[in-house]
């Protein structure tokens, strides 16, 4: 199929065949190879898989595919057997005979090894991670045989441009990358702006720690992201774009490159794309290693050359981005939506969720939690039923004491807050942020005022130094913090904390040094009396703090 | 095409400006002072230092002057209690950050950061004062550079690039550890891009880079910028 030239009829074609190929197997064996499972050996399970088909001569009835995440990263390696989907956990190499010989020889499903946590999947609405596990991402075919670059094909022969954006406005999406402006009216900026060429960036710089949305999303289903910059290009009118991404995801760099070149190859980018007179080209840019160059202007100047600075806005991106031309930059997320959003309307899409936040929203479920993961849910879906129905709770009898919502530069919220319902307005209002996607689950045993200061040196050491409160009041901010933990705190540090917080949020340049308070503040806030007790008892209940920096 | 002019509010007083002119400037041309570090007319608008932060009714956020243009009917207020506490606040970040101390510093008595700091009532300095041992480099025949005195206001960069057109100054390493180099982080003698045109000196608003053996209020010119361009215009 490779180097074939589609056409926008041959797409059905090509899913059809590729239908055909698929069910001439009886069974499909999903072996997950993100970057989450293959530490825990998820390549030599697919090898061992291989084998065993041969071995057992059931490769022709059998398919072994290599996909991408599964969502159940905690007991890696995930198998999936379709049909039937027969979630395996924690399988091994070994394990992988019995499970051929028991499940595809003898269809008996090996019950031991079978995934038990139902209540995970039962609460998750997946639409973004639709094809995450389910198909193999370095495979174009299999995208477009589950409804791929059908939404494009839609747009480029039945839909204008503006009718497009009508849709996108219409669903209510709102940018994923924790900002939560219309997606809608951010393309209606971008068409209209009459100065050209045009530019869109996606923005795969996902740098908080123990965030893994955008890469896994990239690994598992890189062209739900190709196809949403192809319409989002069609709409605001744009014909160059780049996917700007860590250096440290390299297997997400790989699927993609791969991504690109095979829809290069079929014609579904570059000039004419399906022989129609609409072009494209997409880039890769790696970013190397900075935390702020996922802001919005910063990854501007990075993608020009320029050091990771973030730029004052006016002038918005949607008027003077790249080069000074319109730009449109959308995080990943977003874009894989559009696909969908097309597809079967806007309207559809405001069915899920709550009427001010429309669709879904991925997290990274970390922490102290039973089931860490990576999980999609409805808007406004709540704190506790994300904890406990879907995380499990918290892990060996402990208490849930906190739990940090939107990344290092997120608020952390008390157990009082659990009814919160999960949406952009709801979370801005108890001071957390959406931010990218992070949940991170704290127990009894851990210490609020190190947890704080923990952020706060995340945020000392990614401040790009452009701006006076983001450079030197962070930096300030965490001296009080190594006073407080190590017994030189003052009552009055609790004043000057807050005071110098505010500040810093309203007054920073960019959203690095505008939520990097938020852990400072919420925890004053939720939790001031174990600040009291590390300055005025020089205690610490969970044991973190007062050790001397040599021991520890 | 002729230029339209937009009317706005400042503190209450009405004033008509050219289409485009940054609040800074709309604010300056009518007699309206509002204090700045890191802006200097003839140089491209920075928006790093946060002491321009104006409030514009109707929005909850603040804007930095420098960098904020002029639209009609917006009323701009440049002086409430909240802005003055935040300028202070900022200035006592600044002389926290790094070692500033006045008495033993070359730019005593002609420095922009000290005479902020008395403009706006800093009495004193409610952080840690960070005591730095950054490099002070004096390889160069009569440039200095003392970065533990350095705000990262970046004029020196932006007049070395804009208006000397060499671009030998700019940032290494990032936030807190950023620092003013010469070409690929060289000692200033060993810069093969320098021309000694010391304009950095002239524009640098502390003691940070000046000029050995030079009276300091002689070196300090802060309309270099300016009066190079339109000498240039002139021919």
């Amino acid at each position: 199929m490779e180097g074939l030239k589609l056409k926008l009829d041959d797409l059905q074609r090509v899913a059809e065949h590729e239908v055909d190929f698929q069910r001439a197997y009886k069974y499909r064996i999903n072996v997950c190879c993100s970057s989450g499972c293959v530490p825990f050996g998820a390549l030599k399970v697919l090898k061992a898989f291989e084998d065993a088909v041969k071995e057992f001569g059931v490769d022709k009835e059998c398919k072994v595919a290599r996909t991408g995440c599964i969502g159940t990263c905690s007991v890696g390696p995930a198998v999936l057997i379709e049909p039937g989907d027969y979630l395996y956990q924690s399988v091994t190499p070994e394990k992988v005979r019995e499970i051929v010989r028991d499940h595809i020889v003898l269809g008996l499903p090996v019950k031991d090894m079978l995934y038990k946590n139902q209540a995970y999947f039962q609460k998750q609405h997946r639409l973004v991670l639709r094809n995450a596990g389910k198909i193999d991402p370095s495979r174009i075919e299999d995208y477009i045989s589950a409804g791929g670059y059908s939404a494009l094909a839609k747009c480029l022969a039945t839909m204008t441009s503006q009718g497009v954006i009508y849709e996108v406005r219409t669903s209510g999406l709102r940018g994923r990358g924790g900002a939560g402006f219309s997606t809608g009216q951010k393309w209606g900026l971008v068409a209209r702006a009459q100065n050209f060429p045009k530019y869109i960036v996606a923005n795969l710089d996902e740098g908080d720690p123990g965030v893994f949305a955008n890469r896994t999303l990239a690994e598992a289903d890189p062209h739900a992201i190709i196809e949403g910059m192809l319409i989002a290009a069609y709409a605001v009118g744009a014909q160059k774009g780049y996917i700007y991404i860590r250096s440290e995801y390299p297997l997400a760099i790989q699927t993609l490159q791969k991504a690109i070149a095979q829809a290069k190859a079929m014609s579904l980018l570059g000039d004419n794309i399906l022989e129609m007179s609409f072009k494209f080209d997409l880039e890769l840019r790696f970013g190397a290693g900075a935390f702020v160059a996922g802001e919005e202007t910063a990854i501007l100047a990075s993608v020009e050359g320029q050091r990771a600075m973030p730029r004052p806005r006016p002038p918005y991106p949607a008027n003077s981005g790249l080069w000074k031309k319109p730009t449109l930059i959308q995080n990943v997320e977003t874009l894989a939506n559009i696909p969908l959003i097309v597809q079967n309307g806007g309207l559809w899409f405001t069915k899920i969720g709550t009427s001010k936040c429309t669709g879904t929203k991925c997290f990274s479920l970390t922490g102290q939690i039973n089931n860490p993961g990576l999980i999609e849910v409805p808007m406004g879906i709540s704190l506790r039923e994300v904890v406990f129905d879907i995380g499990g709770g918290v892990p060996d009898g402990r208490k849930f004491k906190a739990v940090l919502v939107g990344g290092p530069s997120g608020g952390c919220l008390p157990d009082t807050l659990l009814e919160l319902p999960i949406d952009y307005d709801s979370l801005t209002k108890v001071g957390a942020i959406m931010g990218s996607g992070g949940i991170v689950v704290l127990d009894d045993q851990s210490c609020m005022v190190d947890t704080a200061k923990f952020f706060t040196e995340f945020c000392v050491d990614e401040s790009c130094g452009k701006c006076t409160p983001c450079r030197a009041g962070l930096a300030r901010i965490k001296e009080i913090f190594d006073g407080i933990t190590q017994g030189t705190g003052k009552m009055d540090d609790i004043a000057t904390l807050e005071k110098s917080g505010v500040f810093i949020r309203d007054a920073s340049l960019c959203g690095l040094g505008q939520t990097a308070p938020n852990p400072v503040l919420t925890t004053l806030r939720y939790f001031k009396d174990e600040y009291l007790e590390h300055i005025v008892e020089k205690k610490c209940k969970a044991g973190k703090c007062f050790k001397n920096e040599k021991e520890a | 095409m002729s230029i339209g002019t937009v009317k706005l509010k400042i503190d209450g007083v009405e004033v008509t400006v050219p289409e485009g002119t940054m609040i800074l400037k709309a604010a300056k041309d009518n007699g309206i002072i509002i204090p700045t570090l890191c802006s200097l007319e003839g140089l491209t608008a920075y928006g790093g230092c946060r002491i321009c932060l104006v409030e514009i009714s109707g929005s909850p956020k603040l804007f930095p002057a420098c960098i904020t243009s002029v639209s009609t009917g917006m009323a701009v207020t440049t002086n409430s209690e909240k802005l003055k506490e935040y300028r202070k606040m900022a200035v006592q970040m600044l002389l926290a950050e790094r070692t500033h101390i006045c008495s033993v510093c070359v730019a005593d008595e002609h420095c922009e950061l000290q005479d902020m700091a008395n403009q706006l009532g800093v009495d004193h300095v409610m952080f840690e004062r960070n005591w730095s041992r950054d490099e002070i480099d004096s390889t160069h025949d009569f440039l200095v550079i003392d970065r533990n005195r350095c705000i990262l206001c970046t004029r020196c960069i932006r007049v070395c690039d804009q208006i000397e057109g060499v671009h030998t100054l700019d940032l290494k390493l990032r936030g807190k550890d950023s620092q003013v180099i010469m070409d690929l982080d060289e000692h200033w003698a060993n810069s093969c891009s320098c021309t000694s045109c010391r304009k950095c000196a002239k524009v640098c608003p502390v003691g940070a880079i000046y000029i050995e053996g030079e009276p300091i209020g002689h070196t300090k010119r802060k309309d270099i910028a300016e009066f190079i361009l339109t000498r240039r215009n002139r021919k």
